[in-house]
């Protein structure tokens, strides 16, 4: 008989080993996939990872994976500090949205004027519109006792219409020949976040880095940090050592807000470059997904962002090289946070075969 | 080196080994905004592509990517496709426009041609159907079908395209059955089987028992199936699976003639920037087969009216037509130009309610 049985301690090794056995099995399994569907698994697998690193065209992917890790890592980072204490922001995708829509709103109010000030404007202005989109359901909680849960991801819609509704009115290009969207930022120098396309490197690849390393030195060095671990690890426990809940949620929610508003500047004004209805395309879900993948840790949160832009961006060319239908790929992404979940489980418990021991 | 300058070079480095070994194949790549398999806008342009392939057999390879979102991704995937040597790229969505312009700027040998966009230079063409043609076949039937005289209208985007469609459903509905009342929902979607669904059952909720849809899934045909007594059309392609009832008939995008054009076009080395807008008379858009649950006047009507767009005899905004707030837009006789549909903005008299701002 198989069962699973509770262990005294969570396991180290199986804490650091998960992510990396969660990654073979998906390609095991995803590899079984791609090999029911006719194509050849070895070679759909080897698109996948290897194509965008080390390919022919690596020199065009490499600076793409930025592109497309940055928001992730930027977003996921914000989103591990309220995990590891329990408080549950699953509305990043609005926050991001909002941070767009506040700081290309800033961006467009100076048009056609050039000047330095403008993109430093534009980044607080995003910030402070994610912040305030996550002070919602953060105060919420601490006055009402709401569930954050509910409140932040219900605020996502609500976001998605605002989205439209300046795509459509306020911010709509008065040159777009009456189609939605705004001016294009990237044609416009001063409200511009890219430092150099070519590289893709743009101000939301340094705000990531930065993101990482501060969010290192707080949990590990900071009492907020210490107060962060320990409300998750041991509630009662914080509260003896006199942990303020209410603070720390406004303050957990605060940073994630900031983060996931960030993001959507950078991002609005630098490789999506309008405020369009189709702006948003999920980078505040999946960066749920690479915080876990990430372990809520600063360091794993940067290896998961950038494991997921590549699963993007060698499954489109897994797509077009081997035509695999893009549900294919959605699944094997899916696999991921799945064997994830699953072997997490062995590092609380582990599998004993035999009857259990009498107690 | 710079990158515009690396992929340049590799483009040209592509052109010339096309040019040296005549026996390459022409690739051709294809961007789809939906999944191919939506039963609508993407599966009639991935026909188009398999058309293709099936008229140039070995002298073409075709490639796809399904479900692009609109922004940087559709940058990269088009990027992508030109990096891997494609001499035609098809990018067919609205949003994709802005990223067609910018990559075909990094690749001057690779040719481009966007769908329903407006932005051209010299490898990039656009091309689009004139879909309101076949809304005026619709609004005829629609306007002859209702009997609570509320017709349900799911739109997509407030974009020109869906607005024109709008209001050529209206003009020819309100023509045949002066009674007739527009209720038009909003769904912020190309493509999302659970928001067209909601939408179709909010307006049958509201009275509509025929319903015309600008989005791409079978999702408002399905609604409508299990309501009973509503009609619909299908969208993009024709639905037949819905026939004769709920379907009545459909609008059928058929790019297969311009997409084989197209190619051939790049083949022989005749390629040009064009901006290519067909109708029915062109066969770019079809009208599916009109059922018989349609009754027999109607049906005449109808098919009188697709004759008469088709050899061009009739114009499906004809005056006299004011706009919605009461001023005159078009005098008795006189027919809109393209300029003006091209960018539509507005309602026609008798349309209640407002453009999404």
């Amino acid at each position: 008989m198989i069962r699973l049985e509770k262990r005294p301690q969570p396991s180290r090794a199986w804490s650091m080993a998960t992510p990396l056995v969660a990654v073979l099995a998906t390609m095991f399994f995803g590899g079984l996939l791609f090999a029911l569907l006719g194509k050849n698994p070895f070679e759909a697998i080897a698109t996948i990872f290897w194509e965008p690193l080390f390919g022919e065209f690596a020199f065009y992917y490499r600076p793409q994976l930025l592109v497309k890790g940055a928001p992730l890592v930027l977003i996921a980072i914000g989103l591990s500090l309220g995990f590891k204490a329990g408080i549950w922001n699953i509305g990043a995708e609005g926050q991001y949205i909002m941070g767009a829509l506040f700081g290309a709103g800033v961006g467009l109010a100076f048009y056609p004027l050039e000047a330095w000030y403008i993109f430093p404007l534009m980044v607080i202005a995003g910030g402070f519109g994610g912040w305030i989109w996550a002070m919602i359901p953060a105060i919420l909680k601490t006055r009402f006792g709401t569930n954050e849960i509910l409140v932040s991801l219900m605020l996502v819609y609500v976001a998605e219409q605002f989205l439209a509704s300046m795509s459509l009115g306020l911010l709509r290009n008065p040159e777009g020949h009456g189609f939605p969207g705004s001016r294009n930022l990237n044609s416009y120098e001063s409200a511009n976040s890219w430092i150099s396309e070519n590289a893709g490197m743009h101000w939301g690849v340094v705000a990531a880095m930065i993101a990482v390393i501060f969010a290192y030195v707080l949990l590990n060095r900071h009492m907020t940090g210490y107060h962060i671990r320990l409300t998750g690890e041991a509630p009662r426990a914080a509260k003896f050592a006199g942990v303020n809940p209410a603070r720390l949620i406004l303050f957990c929610l605060g940073t994630s807000g900031i983060l996931a508003g960030l993001a959507g500047l950078f991002e609005v004004s630098g490789p999506s470059g309008q405020v369009s209805i189709d702006f948003n395309v999920g980078y505040g879900f999946t960066a749920i997904i690479v915080a876990f993948l990430g372990r809520l840790h600063p360091v794993g949160i940067l290896l998961a962002g950038g494991l997921m832009a590549l699963t993007y961006i060698g499954g489109d060319i897994a797509q077009s090289n081997l035509q695999l239908p893009s549900s294919a790929i959605q699944v094997f992404q899916g696999m991921l946070l799945f064997f994830l979940l699953a072997f997490d489980l062995l590092t609380n418990f582990r599998i004993a075969i035999g009857k259990p021991e009498a107690a | 080196m710079k990158l515009t300058k690396l992929l340049t070079s590799a483009a040209m480095a592509m052109g010339l080994a096309t040019a040296a070994m005549a026996e390459d194949p022409t690739k051709v790549g294809f961007v789809y905004v939906g999944p191919v398999g939506d039963g609508g806008w993407t599966y009639e342009h991935d026909k188009g592509r398999l058309a293709v392939e099936a008229e140039f057999g070995d002298k073409v390879e075709t490639v796809y990517v399904e479900n692009v979102a609109e922004g940087p991704d559709a940058e990269r995937v088009i990027t992508q496709m030109a990096l891997q040597g494609a001499d035609l790229i098809f990018t067919t969505s609205f949003g994709y426009m802005d990223p067609t312009i910018n990559v075909a700027q990094k690749f001057p040998n690779v040719k481009f041609e966007h769908a329903t966009g407006y932005k051209r230079s010299d490898n990039v063409s656009t091309y689009s159907a004139r879909f309101y043609e076949g809304r005026a076949v619709q609004g005829t039937i629609a306007g002859h079908m209702t009997k609570s005289n509320v017709i349900g209208y799911i739109g997509s985007y407030p974009i020109p395209e869906v607005i024109r469609g709008i209001n050529s459903a209206y003009i020819h509905a309100k023509k045949v059955n002066p009674d007739v009342q527009f209720k038009i929902v909003w769904a912020f979607t190309w493509f999302d089987p659970a928001k067209e669904a909601d939408a179709a059952k909010v307006l049958i909720e509201q009275g509509a028992d025929v319903i015309l849809q600008h989005t791409d899934s079978t999702a408002p045909q399905a609604a409508a199936q299990a309501a009973g007594n509503v009609v619909t059309f299908g969208q993009a392609s024709d639905m037949s699976e819905y026939a004769p009832f709920p379907r009545v008939s459909s609008i059928i995008d058929d790019w297969s003639h311009y997409y084989i054009a197209r190619t051939q076009a790049v083949m022989d080395g005749t390629w040009e920037t064009t901006d290519t807008w067909h109708g029915i008379g062109a066969g770019m858009v079809g009208i599916g087969e009109i059922s018989d649950a349609v009754p027999e006047d109607a049906k005449l009507a109808a098919i009188a009216v697709k004759a008469t767009l088709a050899d061009g005899v009739y114009h499906a905004f004809t005056g006299p037509l004011n706009k919605q707030d009461g001023t005159p837009w078009l005098a008795e006789g006189e027919t809109a130009d393209d300029g003006t549909l091209a960018g539509m903005n507005f309602y026609v008299e008798g349309i209640e309610g407002d453009i999404p701002q």
